[in-house]
């Protein structure tokens, strides 16, 4: 299952990333914004957009649950799951 | 919250308050206008002998009623006070401006809610002059943060 989030995750992320960070610097270890210098602001978005491909909602208080590339596939494969 | 209240609980004074009034008022949607006195100071400077409202300031007057006035309405249950346990940025405006506002034109701004979640809240906002013709639209985003979260 993962493996089909991964590559759709990282593509989200992708357009969010700061200039001078290359999209191939994302690994499931990433963190969003210590390592990959996402701003809060672009969190949201990409929560966001998490939403819409994967049809799924993210409450409130789980942003912190998304602080990683790989925390992040293990959040969405719950949220699939209980759907 | 009447809409008196909103424009009272903004945390601008003179000479950088952009609001004059809110006239509507809903949980997606605010309306509201503003008429630039030609005594403000920076016609001028903008530009010398040629005054025009600067482009950010129009973003200001924008930024004001359509996120900030929204805002305070949409957080009106929640400790939520700019002038002093509270926090309010703008994060992002892609606008285009289509029409110059000279000293003393009335604009009106109409804000029409995308999402608010996450305390960031995402607007698309347009400007309007007397004749009704748009003046500047974009989408514009803000973060706002309530003292006690």
């Amino acid at each position: 299952m993962s493996q089909d989030i991964y590559p759709q995750l990282k593509e989200i992320i992708q357009p969010y990333l700061p200039e001078d960070v290359n999209p191939d610097a994302i690994s499931p270890e990433s963190h969003l914004v210590t390592d990959l210098n996402i701003n809060s602001t672009h969190l949201v978005d990409i929560v966001l957009d998490v939403e819409d491909a994967f049809d799924i909602t993210i409450e409130d208080d789980e942003l912190d649950k998304m602080e990683t590339v790989s925390a992040s596939i293990s959040l969405i494969e719950q949220k699939l799951a209980a759907r | 919250m009447t809409k008196a209240e909103i424009v009272n609980k903004l945390p601008y004074s003179d000479p950088f308050l952009f609001v004059d009034q809110i006239t509507e008022v809903s949980q997606n949607h605010i309306v509201g206008h503003y008429t630039f006195d030609e005594s403000h100071d920076f016609y001028k400077g903008h530009f010398v002998n040629f005054p025009v409202t600067p482009g950010v300031i129009l973003l200001e007057c924008m930024m004001q009623i359509g996120l900030v006035s929204l805002g305070i309405y949409l957080l009106r249950d929640k400790n939520f006070d700019l002038k002093s346990n509270s926090t309010v940025a703008m994060v992002d405006n892609e606008a285009r401006f289509y029409k110059p506002v000279f000293p003393n034109e009335k604009v009106t701004v109409v804000s029409d809610l995308e999402y608010f979640r996450f305390h960031k809240l995402k607007s698309k906002v347009k400007m309007l002059n007397e004749a009704e013709e748009v003046v500047c639209s974009g989408i514009f985003s803000g973060i706002l943060k309530p003292g006690d979260e």
